[in-house]
């Protein structure tokens, strides 16, 4: 396996993101780094990883374990190439979301938590993401599908097979986190 | 009534952008502000316009302001709290997405009154593309020179960032916030000290929410005594509520505090009623975390007065028979609904959320999550409702922050204004086995039957 490293405008985008925040508390920049690193680095953070955010942060490396091991958007165990992240909080599931997760389940043949053979979905079920009003919804990469139906929900399988890209939360183009 | 401040200009096309936002009188206050009024001042007409925190618990936002350690040899920060995780709540969202530059103005604006230099919104991470948005805004509004040194030639200098969370609720208390943007775990702080004191990296800091800080805006233009003429006594001003749930016309609507609640529910202008002509059951009137009403109970009182939407008039009762404005997440639920599942979720969401640091939170809020599994799924025992209501108890008021509460409450009132749908899931468990029970055949109450 090559040497973990950011390419070298990941890099100045890092430098650019550390230098945000006071002299001495470089630490601030772990959570928007590790979403860097991620996109970077086929969307989850392996230890090597984490270890290469924390020498370019100055930290311990167990500084950074215990913070990405906190939240949920940091993947510490490889996902599919899409990770299709349905609400299933309250209000989405007042409006239909067991039913949005029950047909992914049988579209892909796998359960909630699960990633298909070829590895390109991963089926994840996530706590309220703020889009209650336009319930029923889920996320994908930096992507928000709201108003789902069981037929955008097939639309939405095929265009996410077809693109082949890996679904990240932040978007190249728009690198300027 | 039905006066539009945040939301006045939302269908101008190209709103977003920096010069037609300035078209339609974006960045007056910051002019006004900065030109004509000393930093005290604005914190003046703050505290006269009566605004009260828009991110939860409707704390005065100018008696915050006037909290904030200025004798302190230290920075001073203003951090925005753009974490909106709470169930039900999605407001701030469409204001940033749809007018980001109102929260930029608000942030240098208020900056400046309270004399920050550099000032962070922490958005909750999932809103990648909102954070996209705002950088945008922030970039145009340095390009124009309204951030950065010497703004509109004064010598008042700012700098503005944007930081991204990383998925967890609990970074929207306000420490917990502040610990995540130092880079850590969101475990909340104990209290004292206040953020006001000993903030960010220890420096006297303002917490406020998005709508709070977009509110100063509208504050400093008209002057706080104008301000505080819109809305009903100590509720004054407009408010964003984010509507979900069974109802014809989701989404975010700016209402005048006072509006009555049947009004908001079934006037066309706002939810449209109920959707596919069905009757309304209960409705959570603030987000996740208040307690849940009857239909009878969120339309009057107990009294048998209006409920009106204010913070006053929600309350209205206690908690035995009232609610709370909140963060203004109106979830409404149709007589299908069943008021087990939706608590299940809830709950499920807290245990999913709690830090982890106080037990009573850790370990109740799984207790809960386990009980009201096992009764929703047709395994309820005999006394298990007691035992959420105990369980409940010894969580409310013994933890470091409020999501303890937040998690007791729901459960609660829940079990306070439907025990009997309780009850008929333990008593009557292959009913419920089959998780669209209430959609079949709707739950009436014995209560109501008795009567006919
Ligand atoms: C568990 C928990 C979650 C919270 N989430 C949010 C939130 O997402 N957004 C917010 O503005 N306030 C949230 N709050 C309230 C904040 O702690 C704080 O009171 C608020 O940001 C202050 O701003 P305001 O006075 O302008 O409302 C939360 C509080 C708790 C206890
Ligand atoms: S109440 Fe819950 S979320 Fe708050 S500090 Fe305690 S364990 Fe953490
Ligand atoms: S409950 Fe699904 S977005 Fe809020």
């Amino acid at each position: 396996m090559s040497k973990v490293e950011f390419s070298p405008d990941t890099l100045a985008l890092a430098q650019r993101i550390i230098k945000r925040y006071p002299e001495g508390r470089q630490k601030s920049a772990l959570l928007p780094l590790l979403h860097v690193a991620q996109a970077e680095f086929d969307g989850w953070l392996s230890p090597e990883t984490m270890d290469y955010v924390a020498s370019l942060l100055n930290i311990k490396p167990i500084e950074v374990y215990e913070v990405a091991s906190f939240y949920t958007m940091y993947n510490l165990k490889p996902v599919g190439k899409c990770l299709i992240e349905v609400c299933r909080t309250g209000p989405c599931w007042l409006r239909g979301a067991d039913d949005i997760v029950e047909h992914f389940e049988k579209k892909l043949g796998i359960k909630e938590g699960e990633t298909t053979a070829d590895g390109v979905f991963t089926l994840k079920t996530v706590e309220c993401l703020g889009s209650c009003g336009t319930a029923p919804m889920l996320q994908c990469g930096s992507d928000y599908y709201e108003n789902l139906t069981t037929e955008k929900v097939d639309t939405l399988i095929e265009k996410l097979r077809a693109s082949g890209n890996r679904s990240t939360y932040m978007k190249s183009n728009m690198q300027e986190l | 009534m039905g006066r539009q401040i945040l939301l006045e200009h939302i269908n101008v096309p190209g709103i977003n952008t920096f010069d037609v936002y300035r078209k339609h009188g974006g960045y007056a206050s910051v002019e006004k502000a900065l030109k004509t009024m000393t930093p005290d001042e604005v914190t003046e007409e703050v505290k006269k316009s009566g605004l009260r925190g828009r991110g939860g618990a409707g704390f005065p936002a100018g008696m915050k302001w006037s909290f904030l350690d200025r004798k302190s040899e230290k920075p001073r920060y203003l951090v925005c709290n753009a974490d909106e995780s709470e169930p039900g709540t999605f407001k701030d969202r469409y204001l940033m997405e749809r007018i980001p530059h109102v929260l930029i103005e608000g942030m240098i604006t208020s900056s400046y009154a309270l004399g920050a230099k550099t000032s962070y919104i922490y958005v909750r991470g999932e809103y990648m593309y909102v954070i996209r948005i705002l950088e945008q805004a922030i970039q145009e509004a340095y390009a124009k020179g309204f951030l950065g040194k010497n703004i509109l030639g004064t010598d008042y200098s700012l700098d503005l960032y944007v930081q991204p969370g990383g998925g967890a609720y609990i970074c929207g208390e306000e420490t917990a916030l502040l610990e995540s943007l130092e880079g850590k775990r969101g475990n909340p702080r104990l209290k004292p000290p206040f953020p006001a004191v000993a903030g960010l990296y220890a420096s006297p800091t303002v917490v406020n929410n998005v709508e709070t800080i977009a509110a100063v805006c509208s504050i400093v233009n008209l002057g706080g005594d104008e301000y505080a003429k819109i809305g009903i006594g100590k509720s004054t001003g407009t408010k964003l509520i984010s509507a979900s749930g069974h109802i014809n016309k989701p989404g975010v609507y700016e209402i005048e505090l006072g509006l009555p609640v049947e009004e908001f529910i079934y006037s066309d202008q706002y939810c449209g009623g109920i959707w596919k002509g069905r009757k309304m059951k209960a409705v959570v009137a603030g987000g996740s975390s208040v307690p849940i009403l009857p239909t009878e109970l969120i339309l009057k009182t107990a009294k048998g007065e209006p409920r009106l939407m204010t913070y006053e008039s929600l309350s209205d009762g206690g908690f035995v028979s009232g609610t709370m404005l909140g963060s203004g997440g109106f979830i409404v639920m149709d007589e299908t609904s069943c008021i087990v599942r939706n608590l299940w979720t809830f709950t499920r969401f807290y245990h999913h959320e709690s830090c982890g640091q106080c037990s009573p939170c850790r370990e109740g809020t799984g207790w809960m999550e386990k009980v009201l599994h096992r009764i929703e799924h047709g395994h309820g025992h005999e006394g298990d409702i007691d035992l959420l209501v105990d369980v409940a108890k010894k969580i409310e008021g013994n933890t470091i922050c409020p999501l303890g509460d937040a998690a007791a409450w729901p459960v609660a009132s829940a079990i306070r204004h439907f025990r009997e749908e309780f009850e008929y899931h333990v008593r009557y468990p292959e009913k419920v086995k089959n998780p669209k029970h209430f959609e079949l055949e709707p739950f009436v109450p014995a209560s109501a039957l008795a009567t006919v």
